[in-house]
Protein backbone atom coordinates (compact mmCIF):
# COMPACT_ATOMS: atom_id res chain seq x y z
CA UNK A 1 0.00 0.00 0.00
CA UNK A 2 1.57 3.12 -1.24
CA UNK A 3 1.66 6.15 1.25
CA UNK A 4 -0.80 8.42 0.01
CA UNK A 5 -3.30 5.47 0.32
CA UNK A 6 -2.47 4.93 4.29
CA UNK A 7 -2.99 8.63 4.85
CA UNK A 8 -6.25 8.68 3.18
CA UNK A 9 -7.24 5.89 5.40
CA UNK A 10 -6.16 7.80 8.56
CA UNK A 11 -8.17 10.23 7.27
CA UNK A 12 -11.96 8.30 6.65
CA UNK A 13 -10.89 6.43 9.71
CA UNK A 14 -10.81 9.73 11.84
CA UNK A 15 -13.67 11.04 9.88
CA UNK A 16 -15.76 8.01 10.98
CA UNK A 17 -14.62 8.49 14.52
CA UNK A 18 -15.06 12.40 14.27
CA UNK A 19 -18.60 11.53 13.56
CA UNK A 20 -19.82 9.45 16.24
CA UNK A 21 -17.87 11.83 18.53
CA UNK A 22 -20.30 14.62 17.24
CA UNK A 23 -23.32 12.70 17.43
CA UNK A 24 -22.16 11.66 20.72
CA UNK A 25 -21.78 15.18 22.13
CA UNK A 26 -25.20 15.98 20.36
CA UNK A 27 -26.99 13.42 22.56
CA UNK A 28 -26.52 14.27 26.17
CA UNK A 29 -29.06 11.80 27.20
CA UNK A 30 -27.15 8.81 26.20
CA UNK A 31 -24.63 10.32 28.52
CA UNK A 32 -26.61 11.28 31.40
CA UNK A 33 -27.97 7.56 31.16
CA UNK A 34 -24.83 5.54 31.17
CA UNK A 35 -23.57 7.04 33.94
CA UNK A 36 -27.17 6.83 35.94
CA UNK A 37 -27.54 3.14 35.56
CA UNK A 38 -24.22 2.02 37.25
CA UNK A 39 -24.36 4.43 39.78
CA UNK A 40 -27.56 3.06 40.89
CA UNK A 41 -26.37 -0.41 41.24
CA UNK A 42 -23.48 0.86 43.05
CA UNK A 43 -25.98 2.92 45.77
CA UNK A 44 -28.84 0.36 45.74
CA UNK A 45 -27.21 -2.67 44.87
CA UNK A 46 -24.20 -2.26 46.28
CA UNK A 47 -25.85 -1.12 49.94
CA UNK A 48 -28.45 -3.75 49.93
CA UNK A 49 -26.68 -6.28 48.98
CA UNK A 50 -23.42 -4.67 51.21
CA UNK A 51 -25.68 -5.07 54.35
CA UNK A 52 -25.96 -8.67 54.91
CA UNK A 53 -22.48 -9.50 53.34
CA UNK A 54 -19.91 -10.24 56.61
CA UNK A 55 -17.78 -7.39 56.46
CA UNK A 56 -14.33 -9.03 55.52
CA UNK A 57 -16.26 -12.38 53.41
CA UNK A 58 -15.26 -10.56 50.32
CA UNK A 59 -11.93 -10.79 50.74
CA UNK A 60 -11.32 -8.03 52.93
CA UNK A 61 -12.60 -5.29 51.16
CA UNK A 62 -15.98 -3.64 51.81
CA UNK A 63 -19.06 -5.20 49.05
CA UNK A 64 -19.39 -1.51 47.37
CA UNK A 65 -15.23 -1.50 46.85
CA UNK A 66 -15.24 -4.89 45.90
CA UNK A 67 -18.33 -4.11 43.32
CA UNK A 68 -16.69 -1.36 41.46
CA UNK A 69 -14.36 -2.74 39.55
CA UNK A 70 -17.36 -5.10 38.60
CA UNK A 71 -19.50 -2.09 38.02
CA UNK A 72 -17.15 -0.82 35.20
CA UNK A 73 -17.37 -3.47 33.18
CA UNK A 74 -20.89 -3.66 33.38
CA UNK A 75 -20.99 -0.60 31.87
CA UNK A 76 -18.68 -1.32 29.20
CA UNK A 77 -20.18 -4.41 28.35
CA UNK A 78 -23.91 -3.27 28.67
CA UNK A 79 -22.78 0.17 26.51
CA UNK A 80 -20.34 -0.91 24.52
CA UNK A 81 -22.17 -3.67 22.97
CA UNK A 82 -25.60 -1.64 22.72
CA UNK A 83 -23.67 0.52 20.27
CA UNK A 84 -23.36 -2.21 17.42
CA UNK A 85 -27.51 -0.84 17.54
CA UNK A 86 -26.48 2.45 15.33
CA UNK A 87 -24.56 0.44 13.30
CA UNK A 88 -28.97 -0.80 12.43
CA UNK A 89 -29.97 2.70 12.95
CA UNK A 90 -27.54 3.73 9.80
CA UNK A 91 -28.88 1.06 7.68
CA UNK A 92 -32.12 2.34 8.12
CA UNK A 93 -31.23 5.29 6.12
CA UNK A 94 -28.58 5.35 3.95
CA UNK A 95 -25.92 7.04 5.70
CA UNK A 96 -24.56 3.68 5.87
CA UNK A 97 -24.18 3.34 1.83
CA UNK A 98 -22.68 6.88 1.83
CA UNK A 99 -19.53 5.24 3.84
CA UNK A 100 -19.36 2.00 1.91
CA UNK A 101 -19.21 3.76 -0.99
CA UNK A 102 -15.96 5.98 0.13
CA UNK A 103 -12.94 5.07 -1.37
CA UNK A 104 -12.06 3.45 1.63
CA UNK A 105 -10.74 -0.22 3.20
CA UNK A 106 -13.68 -1.86 4.55
CA UNK A 107 -11.26 -2.71 7.78
CA UNK A 108 -10.57 1.00 8.24
CA UNK A 109 -14.84 1.79 8.23
CA UNK A 110 -15.38 -0.69 10.87
CA UNK A 111 -12.23 -0.08 13.04
CA UNK A 112 -13.27 4.13 12.91
CA UNK A 113 -16.92 2.78 13.67
CA UNK A 114 -15.60 0.40 16.72
CA UNK A 115 -13.28 3.52 18.09
CA UNK A 116 -16.13 5.82 17.93
CA UNK A 117 -18.12 3.39 20.55
CA UNK A 118 -14.77 2.96 22.54
CA UNK A 119 -14.32 6.96 22.55
CA UNK A 120 -17.95 7.17 23.91
CA UNK A 121 -17.80 4.49 26.73
CA UNK A 122 -13.88 5.90 27.96
CA UNK A 123 -15.37 9.09 28.50
CA UNK A 124 -18.06 7.61 30.51
CA UNK A 125 -15.83 5.00 32.62
CA UNK A 126 -13.31 8.26 33.42
CA UNK A 127 -16.49 10.26 34.77
CA UNK A 128 -17.56 6.79 36.92
CA UNK A 129 -13.80 6.33 38.66
CA UNK A 130 -13.82 10.13 39.11
CA UNK A 131 -16.83 9.89 41.13
CA UNK A 132 -15.72 6.53 42.73
CA UNK A 133 -12.36 8.72 44.28
CA UNK A 134 -15.04 10.98 45.43
CA UNK A 135 -17.89 8.81 46.77
CA UNK A 136 -17.12 5.35 47.46
CA UNK A 137 -13.70 5.78 48.92
CA UNK A 138 -12.14 4.19 45.24
CA UNK A 139 -7.82 4.86 45.86
CA UNK A 140 -6.11 5.68 42.70
CA UNK A 141 -2.68 5.90 41.92
CA UNK A 142 -1.31 7.11 39.11
CA UNK A 143 -0.04 3.87 38.07
CA UNK A 144 -3.23 2.11 38.39
CA UNK A 145 -4.89 4.78 37.17
CA UNK A 146 -3.26 3.81 33.76
CA UNK A 147 -3.31 0.37 34.24
CA UNK A 148 -7.20 0.58 34.57
CA UNK A 149 -7.62 2.41 31.09
CA UNK A 150 -5.25 -0.05 29.67
CA UNK A 151 -7.82 -2.87 30.42
CA UNK A 152 -10.48 -0.80 29.86
CA UNK A 153 -9.85 0.37 26.49
CA UNK A 154 -8.93 -3.11 25.59
CA UNK A 155 -12.52 -3.95 26.61
CA UNK A 156 -14.12 -1.17 24.83
CA UNK A 157 -12.76 -2.02 21.65
CA UNK A 158 -13.54 -5.83 22.39
CA UNK A 159 -16.93 -5.61 23.10
CA UNK A 160 -17.78 -2.47 20.75
CA UNK A 161 -16.91 -4.84 18.04
CA UNK A 162 -19.12 -7.55 19.12
CA UNK A 163 -21.75 -5.66 19.28
CA UNK A 164 -20.87 -3.92 15.86
CA UNK A 165 -20.68 -7.67 14.68
CA UNK A 166 -24.06 -8.54 15.74
CA UNK A 167 -25.38 -4.86 14.43
CA UNK A 168 -23.59 -6.08 10.90
CA UNK A 169 -25.70 -9.26 11.14
CA UNK A 170 -28.97 -8.24 11.71
CA UNK A 171 -31.98 -6.58 10.33
CA UNK A 172 -33.97 -5.03 12.75
CA UNK A 173 -33.41 -3.23 16.49
CA UNK A 174 -35.52 -5.97 17.70
CA UNK A 175 -33.61 -9.01 16.65
CA UNK A 176 -30.61 -6.89 17.49
CA UNK A 177 -31.93 -6.37 21.19
CA UNK A 178 -32.63 -10.18 21.29
CA UNK A 179 -29.66 -11.86 20.60
CA UNK A 180 -27.63 -8.60 22.54
CA UNK A 181 -29.56 -10.45 25.57
CA UNK A 182 -28.68 -14.05 25.15
CA UNK A 183 -24.76 -12.84 25.21
CA UNK A 184 -24.61 -10.09 27.64
CA UNK A 185 -26.30 -11.48 30.58
CA UNK A 186 -24.05 -14.85 30.79
CA UNK A 187 -20.88 -12.72 30.11
CA UNK A 188 -21.88 -10.46 32.81
CA UNK A 189 -23.73 -12.68 35.43
CA UNK A 190 -20.56 -15.44 35.02
CA UNK A 191 -17.41 -13.09 35.07
CA UNK A 192 -17.86 -12.54 38.84
CA UNK A 193 -18.75 -8.55 38.22
CA UNK A 194 -21.10 -9.04 41.25
CA UNK A 195 -19.51 -11.49 43.34
CA UNK A 196 -16.34 -13.07 44.14
CA UNK A 197 -15.51 -16.51 42.18
CA UNK A 198 -13.19 -18.61 44.61
CA UNK A 199 -16.10 -20.19 46.78
CA UNK A 200 -18.39 -21.31 43.57
CA UNK A 201 -19.22 -24.67 42.76
CA UNK A 202 -16.81 -26.12 40.44
CA UNK A 203 -19.61 -26.17 37.71
CA UNK A 204 -19.73 -22.90 37.77
CA UNK A 205 -16.36 -22.08 38.10
CA UNK A 206 -15.46 -23.73 34.89
CA UNK A 207 -17.96 -21.39 33.00
CA UNK A 208 -16.68 -18.55 34.84
CA UNK A 209 -12.89 -19.65 33.93
CA UNK A 210 -13.94 -19.99 30.02
CA UNK A 211 -15.30 -16.34 29.92
CA UNK A 212 -13.04 -13.49 28.88
CA UNK A 213 -14.79 -11.42 30.99
CA UNK A 214 -13.94 -12.62 34.07
CA UNK A 215 -10.19 -11.91 33.31
CA UNK A 216 -10.99 -8.14 32.51
CA UNK A 217 -13.22 -8.18 35.98
CA UNK A 218 -10.23 -9.90 37.75
CA UNK A 219 -7.80 -7.66 36.03
CA UNK A 220 -9.65 -4.19 37.13
CA UNK A 221 -10.07 -5.37 40.66
CA UNK A 222 -6.64 -6.30 41.16
CA UNK A 223 -5.49 -3.25 40.45
CA UNK A 224 -8.12 -0.93 41.72
CA UNK A 225 -8.34 -2.80 44.93
CA UNK A 226 -5.56 -5.38 44.87
CA UNK A 227 -7.84 -8.95 45.00
CA UNK A 228 -7.00 -11.45 42.18
CA UNK A 229 -8.28 -14.96 41.02
CA UNK A 230 -5.81 -15.54 38.29
CA UNK A 231 -2.87 -12.76 38.25
CA UNK A 232 -2.60 -10.02 36.43
CA UNK A 233 -0.69 -10.92 33.73
CA UNK A 234 -3.31 -13.70 32.43
CA UNK A 235 -5.54 -11.38 32.85
CA UNK A 236 -3.81 -9.08 30.17
CA UNK A 237 -2.81 -11.67 28.18
CA UNK A 238 -6.51 -13.18 28.09
CA UNK A 239 -8.32 -9.67 27.60
CA UNK A 240 -5.52 -8.84 24.33
CA UNK A 241 -6.65 -11.96 22.99
CA UNK A 242 -10.24 -11.63 23.19
CA UNK A 243 -10.11 -8.01 21.91
CA UNK A 244 -8.47 -8.84 18.58
CA UNK A 245 -10.70 -11.96 18.36
CA UNK A 246 -13.32 -9.76 18.33
CA UNK A 247 -11.94 -7.39 16.39
CA UNK A 248 -11.13 -9.97 14.12
CA UNK A 249 -14.74 -11.22 14.28
CA UNK A 250 -15.99 -7.69 13.67
CA UNK A 251 -14.65 -6.81 10.54
CA UNK A 252 -15.04 -9.69 9.24
CA UNK A 253 -18.85 -9.70 9.57
CA UNK A 254 -19.15 -5.90 8.90
CA UNK A 255 -17.14 -6.98 4.85
CA UNK A 256 -20.15 -9.12 4.79
CA UNK A 257 -22.46 -6.46 5.65
CA UNK A 258 -25.93 -7.33 3.67
CA UNK A 259 -28.01 -3.63 2.99
CA UNK B 1 2.44 15.95 -33.56
CA UNK B 2 0.01 17.08 -36.31
CA UNK B 3 -3.10 18.63 -35.79
CA UNK B 4 -5.00 16.21 -37.84
CA UNK B 5 -3.39 13.50 -35.24
CA UNK B 6 -4.55 15.16 -32.02
CA UNK B 7 -7.69 15.32 -33.58
CA UNK B 8 -7.84 11.97 -34.17
CA UNK B 9 -6.55 10.99 -30.57
CA UNK B 10 -9.45 13.33 -29.29
CA UNK B 11 -12.28 11.72 -31.32
CA UNK B 12 -10.98 8.29 -29.69
CA UNK B 13 -10.86 9.46 -26.34
CA UNK B 14 -14.54 11.11 -26.97
CA UNK B 15 -16.00 8.34 -28.30
CA UNK B 16 -15.05 5.64 -25.62
CA UNK B 17 -17.63 4.81 -23.20
CA UNK B 18 -16.29 5.88 -19.76
CA UNK B 19 -19.12 3.22 -18.29
CA UNK B 20 -19.60 -0.28 -20.07
CA UNK B 21 -22.11 -2.53 -19.02
CA UNK B 22 -22.06 -6.47 -19.97
CA UNK B 23 -24.59 -9.06 -18.93
CA UNK B 24 -24.91 -7.85 -15.59
CA UNK B 25 -27.61 -9.39 -13.67
CA UNK B 26 -28.49 -9.80 -10.51
CA UNK B 27 -30.63 -12.19 -9.04
CA UNK B 28 -32.51 -12.41 -5.11
CA UNK B 29 -33.67 -16.06 -4.81
CA UNK B 30 -36.27 -16.51 -7.26
CA UNK B 31 -36.89 -13.31 -8.90
CA UNK B 32 -34.44 -11.34 -11.30
CA UNK B 33 -34.30 -7.65 -10.79
CA UNK B 34 -31.35 -7.43 -13.13
CA UNK B 35 -31.61 -9.55 -16.45
CA UNK B 36 -28.49 -9.70 -18.48
CA UNK B 37 -28.47 -6.14 -19.16
CA UNK B 38 -25.70 -4.18 -21.30
CA UNK B 39 -25.11 -0.73 -21.99
CA UNK B 40 -22.41 1.96 -22.69
CA UNK B 41 -22.47 5.55 -20.78
CA UNK B 42 -20.26 8.30 -23.04
CA UNK B 43 -18.61 10.36 -21.15
CA UNK B 44 -20.25 13.59 -20.06
CA UNK B 45 -23.49 12.58 -21.06
CA UNK B 46 -26.74 12.54 -18.75
CA UNK B 47 -27.82 8.97 -18.68
CA UNK B 48 -31.33 8.28 -17.85
CA UNK B 49 -32.85 4.79 -16.56
CA UNK B 50 -36.45 5.42 -16.81
CA UNK B 51 -38.96 2.53 -15.38
CA UNK B 52 -41.74 1.80 -12.84
CA UNK B 53 -40.26 0.90 -9.43
CA UNK B 54 -39.13 -2.27 -9.64
CA UNK B 55 -37.66 -2.23 -12.82
CA UNK B 56 -34.40 -3.07 -11.45
CA UNK B 57 -32.62 0.96 -11.60
CA UNK B 58 -31.26 0.94 -8.42
CA UNK B 59 -30.09 -2.82 -8.34
CA UNK B 60 -28.10 -1.44 -11.57
CA UNK B 61 -27.00 1.49 -9.88
CA UNK B 62 -25.85 -0.48 -6.54
CA UNK B 63 -23.91 -3.06 -8.63
CA UNK B 64 -22.48 -0.15 -10.98
CA UNK B 65 -21.58 1.58 -7.09
CA UNK B 66 -20.06 -1.47 -5.82
CA UNK B 67 -22.56 -1.80 -3.25
CA UNK B 68 -23.88 -5.51 -4.31
CA UNK B 69 -21.89 -8.10 -6.14
CA UNK B 70 -23.57 -8.86 -9.55
CA UNK B 71 -24.65 -12.70 -9.75
CA UNK B 72 -23.27 -12.52 -13.35
CA UNK B 73 -21.87 -10.30 -15.49
CA UNK B 74 -20.19 -7.67 -15.13
CA UNK B 75 -19.24 -3.85 -15.76
CA UNK B 76 -16.13 -0.73 -16.54
CA UNK B 77 -16.26 2.33 -14.87
CA UNK B 78 -13.63 4.11 -15.95
CA UNK B 79 -12.03 0.94 -16.91
CA UNK B 80 -11.92 -0.89 -14.08
CA UNK B 81 -14.53 -3.67 -13.04
CA UNK B 82 -16.95 -3.41 -10.47
CA UNK B 83 -16.55 -7.03 -9.26
CA UNK B 84 -11.98 -7.07 -9.46
CA UNK B 85 -11.44 -3.53 -8.64
CA UNK B 86 -13.90 -2.07 -6.80
CA UNK B 87 -11.72 0.15 -5.02
CA UNK B 88 -10.69 1.54 -7.57
CA UNK B 89 -13.94 1.69 -9.10
CA UNK B 90 -15.13 3.97 -6.11
CA UNK B 91 -12.53 6.74 -6.12
CA UNK B 92 -14.54 7.35 -9.34
CA UNK B 93 -17.74 8.00 -8.64
CA UNK B 94 -19.92 9.93 -6.46
CA UNK B 95 -23.88 8.74 -5.30
CA UNK B 96 -26.94 10.62 -4.11
CA UNK B 97 -29.17 8.12 -2.68
CA UNK B 98 -32.69 7.87 -3.18
CA UNK B 99 -33.28 7.39 0.68
CA UNK B 100 -32.10 10.21 3.23
CA UNK B 101 -28.33 9.79 3.90
CA UNK B 102 -27.16 12.31 5.79
CA UNK B 103 -26.62 12.13 9.51
CA UNK B 104 -29.64 14.73 10.94
CA UNK B 105 -27.70 15.62 14.16
CA UNK B 106 -25.36 16.83 12.04
CA UNK B 107 -25.18 20.59 10.69
CA UNK B 108 -25.33 20.61 6.43
CA UNK B 109 -21.78 21.86 6.60
CA UNK B 110 -20.60 18.78 9.15
CA UNK B 111 -22.08 16.30 7.03
CA UNK B 112 -20.08 17.71 3.88
CA UNK B 113 -16.83 17.82 5.83
CA UNK B 114 -17.38 13.92 6.62
CA UNK B 115 -17.60 13.61 3.10
CA UNK B 116 -14.64 15.40 2.28
CA UNK B 117 -12.68 13.58 4.63
CA UNK B 118 -13.83 10.16 3.15
CA UNK B 119 -13.94 10.72 0.05
CA UNK B 120 -10.61 11.82 -0.55
CA UNK B 121 -10.92 15.41 -0.47
CA UNK B 122 -7.32 17.15 -0.65
CA UNK B 123 -6.45 19.12 3.21
CA UNK B 124 -6.05 22.74 1.60
CA UNK B 125 -9.38 22.33 -0.67
CA UNK B 126 -11.87 20.87 1.58
CA UNK B 127 -13.08 24.56 2.91
CA UNK B 128 -12.99 25.84 -0.99
CA UNK B 129 -14.81 22.74 -1.88
CA UNK B 130 -17.34 22.96 0.58
CA UNK B 131 -18.27 26.71 0.03
CA UNK B 132 -18.91 25.95 -3.52
CA UNK B 133 -20.68 23.09 -3.17
CA UNK B 134 -22.86 24.98 -0.65
CA UNK B 135 -23.10 28.27 -3.14
CA UNK B 136 -24.18 25.82 -5.77
CA UNK B 137 -27.39 24.75 -4.17
CA UNK B 138 -28.05 27.85 -1.98
CA UNK B 139 -27.56 27.15 1.41
CA UNK B 140 -24.35 28.85 2.44
CA UNK B 141 -26.83 30.20 4.88
CA UNK B 142 -28.42 27.56 6.29
CA UNK B 143 -24.83 25.63 6.58
CA UNK B 144 -24.92 25.65 10.39
CA UNK B 145 -28.49 24.78 10.83
CA UNK B 146 -28.69 21.00 12.03
CA UNK B 147 -30.03 18.75 9.10
CA UNK B 148 -32.98 17.35 11.48
CA UNK B 149 -34.27 21.01 10.60
CA UNK B 150 -33.83 20.77 7.11
CA UNK B 151 -37.22 20.44 4.37
CA UNK B 152 -36.93 17.07 2.28
CA UNK B 153 -35.45 19.87 -0.93
CA UNK B 154 -33.00 21.39 1.41
CA UNK B 155 -31.55 17.81 2.13
CA UNK B 156 -32.08 16.24 -1.47
CA UNK B 157 -29.97 19.64 -2.34
CA UNK B 158 -27.37 19.21 -0.15
CA UNK B 159 -26.76 15.81 -0.35
CA UNK B 160 -26.76 16.05 -4.22
CA UNK B 161 -23.82 18.73 -3.59
CA UNK B 162 -22.07 16.12 -0.82
CA UNK B 163 -22.43 13.79 -3.80
CA UNK B 164 -20.42 15.74 -6.19
CA UNK B 165 -18.02 17.48 -3.42
CA UNK B 166 -14.84 15.23 -4.26
CA UNK B 167 -15.60 15.83 -8.38
CA UNK B 168 -16.09 12.60 -9.38
CA UNK B 169 -16.10 11.87 -13.00
CA UNK B 170 -19.54 9.97 -12.38
CA UNK B 171 -22.13 10.63 -10.47
CA UNK B 172 -25.03 8.65 -9.86
CA UNK B 173 -28.23 9.97 -9.02
CA UNK B 174 -31.38 7.84 -7.75
CA UNK B 175 -34.86 9.11 -8.05
CA UNK B 176 -33.21 12.31 -7.44
CA UNK B 177 -36.56 14.25 -6.97
CA UNK B 178 -38.70 11.18 -5.63
CA UNK B 179 -41.31 12.27 -2.76
CA UNK B 180 -40.41 16.25 -3.87
CA UNK B 181 -43.42 18.79 -4.17
CA UNK B 182 -43.22 19.58 -8.16
CA UNK B 183 -41.87 23.54 -7.73
CA UNK B 184 -38.54 22.01 -5.73
CA UNK B 185 -38.63 19.34 -8.14
CA UNK B 186 -38.02 21.94 -11.33
CA UNK B 187 -35.65 23.84 -9.20
CA UNK B 188 -33.37 20.81 -8.44
CA UNK B 189 -33.44 19.59 -12.03
CA UNK B 190 -31.87 23.64 -12.43
CA UNK B 191 -29.12 22.59 -10.06
CA UNK B 192 -28.61 18.77 -11.75
CA UNK B 193 -27.95 20.49 -15.36
CA UNK B 194 -25.83 23.54 -13.44
CA UNK B 195 -23.66 20.91 -12.57
CA UNK B 196 -23.64 18.92 -15.56
CA UNK B 197 -22.64 22.19 -18.06
CA UNK B 198 -19.99 23.39 -15.47
CA UNK B 199 -18.41 20.65 -14.81
CA UNK B 200 -18.69 18.13 -17.50
CA UNK B 201 -19.51 15.94 -15.38
CA UNK B 202 -21.48 12.01 -16.30
CA UNK B 203 -24.16 11.40 -14.89
CA UNK B 204 -26.60 8.22 -14.58
CA UNK B 205 -29.65 8.97 -13.04
CA UNK B 206 -32.86 6.83 -11.88
CA UNK B 207 -36.54 7.88 -12.36
CA UNK B 208 -40.17 6.90 -12.75
CA UNK B 209 -40.76 10.95 -13.86
CA UNK B 210 -41.27 11.35 -17.13
CA UNK B 211 -40.56 14.90 -17.67
CA UNK B 212 -37.30 14.68 -15.50
CA UNK B 213 -36.21 12.16 -17.70
CA UNK B 214 -37.18 14.64 -21.18
CA UNK B 215 -35.66 17.44 -19.10
CA UNK B 216 -32.63 15.83 -17.82
CA UNK B 217 -30.95 13.52 -19.89
CA UNK B 218 -29.06 13.30 -23.39
CA UNK B 219 -30.13 9.87 -23.38
CA UNK B 220 -32.78 7.53 -22.19
CA UNK B 221 -32.93 4.20 -21.56
CA UNK B 222 -36.51 2.37 -20.75
CA UNK B 223 -35.98 0.03 -18.64
CA UNK B 224 -38.84 -2.78 -17.35
CA UNK B 225 -38.58 -6.24 -15.35
CA UNK B 226 -34.61 -5.96 -15.44
CA UNK B 227 -34.39 -5.46 -19.07
CA UNK B 228 -33.54 -2.70 -21.34
CA UNK B 229 -36.89 -2.45 -23.96
CA UNK B 230 -35.54 0.57 -26.13
CA UNK B 231 -32.88 3.55 -25.63
CA UNK B 232 -32.67 6.54 -27.57
CA UNK B 233 -33.06 10.39 -27.04
CA UNK B 234 -35.74 12.06 -25.64
CA UNK B 235 -36.30 13.68 -29.01
CA UNK B 236 -35.61 10.38 -30.94
CA UNK B 237 -38.42 8.77 -28.84
CA UNK B 238 -41.02 11.56 -29.30
CA UNK B 239 -39.99 11.64 -32.90
CA UNK B 240 -40.67 7.88 -33.26
CA UNK B 241 -44.25 8.49 -32.14
CA UNK B 242 -44.43 10.27 -35.76
CA UNK B 243 -46.13 13.09 -34.88
CA UNK B 244 -48.23 15.16 -32.27
CA UNK B 245 -51.33 14.29 -30.19
CA UNK B 246 -54.76 15.69 -30.93
CA UNK B 247 -57.38 14.31 -28.34
CA UNK B 248 -60.87 15.36 -28.43
CA UNK B 249 -63.79 14.63 -26.72
CA UNK B 250 -66.74 14.48 -29.63
CA UNK B 251 -69.75 12.43 -29.97
CA UNK B 252 -70.23 12.06 -33.78
CA UNK B 253 -66.86 12.26 -35.73
CA UNK B 254 -66.88 11.71 -39.60
CA UNK B 255 -64.32 8.26 -39.10
CA UNK B 256 -64.00 7.77 -42.87
CA UNK B 257 -63.65 11.14 -43.65
CA UNK B 258 -60.63 11.27 -40.88
CA UNK B 259 -58.66 7.90 -42.29
CA UNK B 260 -58.46 9.72 -45.54
CA UNK B 261 -56.50 12.46 -44.15
CA UNK B 262 -52.69 11.72 -45.17
CA UNK B 263 -51.43 13.89 -42.40
CA UNK B 264 -53.25 11.12 -39.77
CA UNK B 265 -50.89 8.89 -38.72
CA UNK B 266 -53.07 6.76 -36.17
CA UNK B 267 -57.06 7.01 -34.83
CA UNK B 268 -58.30 5.82 -32.18
CA UNK B 269 -61.88 6.36 -30.93
CA UNK B 270 -63.14 5.21 -27.48
CA UNK B 271 -65.68 6.03 -25.50
CA UNK B 272 -66.56 9.10 -27.16
CA UNK B 273 -63.08 9.93 -26.84
CA UNK B 274 -60.95 10.60 -30.17
CA UNK B 275 -57.19 9.82 -30.18
CA UNK B 276 -55.62 11.21 -33.55
CA UNK B 277 -51.13 10.98 -34.21
CA UNK B 278 -51.10 13.75 -36.80
CA UNK B 279 -47.75 15.03 -38.50
CA UNK B 280 -47.48 19.16 -37.54
CA UNK B 281 -51.12 19.44 -35.77
CA UNK B 282 -51.46 22.98 -35.33
CA UNK B 283 -51.18 23.60 -39.48
CA UNK B 284 -53.78 20.77 -39.88
CA UNK B 285 -56.18 21.25 -36.67
CA UNK B 286 -58.97 23.39 -38.21
CA UNK B 287 -59.25 21.17 -40.69
CA UNK B 288 -59.36 17.83 -38.62
CA UNK B 289 -62.15 19.72 -36.46
CA UNK B 290 -64.13 19.96 -39.44
CA UNK B 291 -64.48 16.52 -40.06
CA UNK B 292 -64.72 15.87 -35.98
CA UNK B 293 -68.09 18.04 -35.70
CA UNK B 294 -69.29 19.20 -32.89
CA UNK B 295 -66.52 18.95 -30.22
CA UNK B 296 -66.46 19.34 -26.42
CA UNK B 297 -62.98 19.31 -25.69
CA UNK B 298 -59.82 19.43 -27.60
CA UNK B 299 -56.19 19.00 -26.83
CA UNK B 300 -53.33 19.15 -28.30
CA UNK B 301 -49.63 18.50 -27.56
CA UNK B 302 -46.55 17.32 -28.51
CA UNK B 303 -45.56 13.67 -27.75
CA UNK B 304 -44.05 13.20 -24.57
CA UNK B 305 -42.23 10.46 -22.83
CA UNK B 306 -45.22 9.34 -21.03
CA UNK B 307 -46.85 8.27 -24.72
CA UNK B 308 -43.79 6.76 -25.08
CA UNK B 309 -43.63 4.62 -22.65
CA UNK B 310 -47.25 3.70 -22.78
CA UNK B 311 -46.61 2.68 -26.68
CA UNK B 312 -43.72 0.67 -25.51
CA UNK B 313 -44.98 -1.01 -22.16
CA UNK B 314 -48.69 -0.93 -23.07
CA UNK B 315 -49.52 0.30 -19.93
CA UNK B 316 -48.93 3.36 -17.56
CA UNK B 317 -46.08 3.75 -15.46
CA UNK B 318 -46.63 2.42 -12.27
CA UNK B 319 -46.77 5.21 -9.61
CA UNK B 320 -46.55 3.12 -6.01
CA UNK B 321 -44.70 3.04 -3.18
CA UNK B 322 -43.58 6.59 -2.98
CA UNK B 323 -40.48 7.61 -0.89
CA UNK B 324 -40.53 3.71 0.02
CA UNK B 325 -37.06 1.99 0.36
CA UNK B 326 -35.06 1.20 -2.46
CA UNK B 327 -36.80 -1.73 -4.75
CA UNK B 328 -33.97 -4.11 -4.19
CA UNK B 329 -33.37 -3.18 -0.70
CA UNK B 330 -37.15 -4.31 0.11
CA UNK B 331 -36.22 -7.11 -1.91
CA UNK B 332 -33.42 -8.54 -1.05
CA UNK B 333 -35.30 -7.85 3.29
CA UNK B 334 -38.14 -10.07 2.05
CA UNK B 335 -35.97 -12.87 -0.02
CA UNK B 336 -33.86 -13.22 3.18
CA UNK B 337 -36.53 -12.97 5.97
CA UNK B 338 -38.58 -16.44 3.74
CA UNK B 339 -35.32 -18.27 4.14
Amino acid sequence: MSKLNIISELRGLYAIWYREILVFTREPSRLVGAIVQPLLWLVIFGTGLGSIIEPGAVSGANYQQFLFPGILAMTILFGSLFFGLYIILDKRIDFLKEVLVAPLNKSTMFFGKALGGSTDGLLQIIILMILGAIFFGIHFTLLSIILTLIIVILLLIAVTSLGLAIGSMMESPEGFGLISSFVIFPLFFLSGALFPVTKLPIWLKIVVTINPISYSVDALRSIIIGITSYGLFLDFVVTIVFALIMVTIGTWAFKRIKL
Amino acid sequence: MSLFHDESTQNISKNMPLIEIKNLTKKFENFVAVDNLSLDVNKGEILGLLGPNGAGKTTTLSMLATLLPPTSGDALVEGFSVTKDPTQVRRSIGFVFQDPSSDDLLTGRENLYLHALMYGVKNSEINKKIDEGLKLVDLTDKQNIRMRKYSGGMRRRLELARGFLHSPKILFLDEPTLGLDPQTRENLWKYIKKLSVENKITIILTTHYMEEADMLCDRVAIIDHGKIIALNTPSGFKKGLGGDLITVKTKNPALPDLKKMGFIKNIQYENNLLSLTVDNASKHLQEILKKVGEAENVELHPPTLHDVFIKLTGRQIREESEGGEGDWLTKSINSRRSK
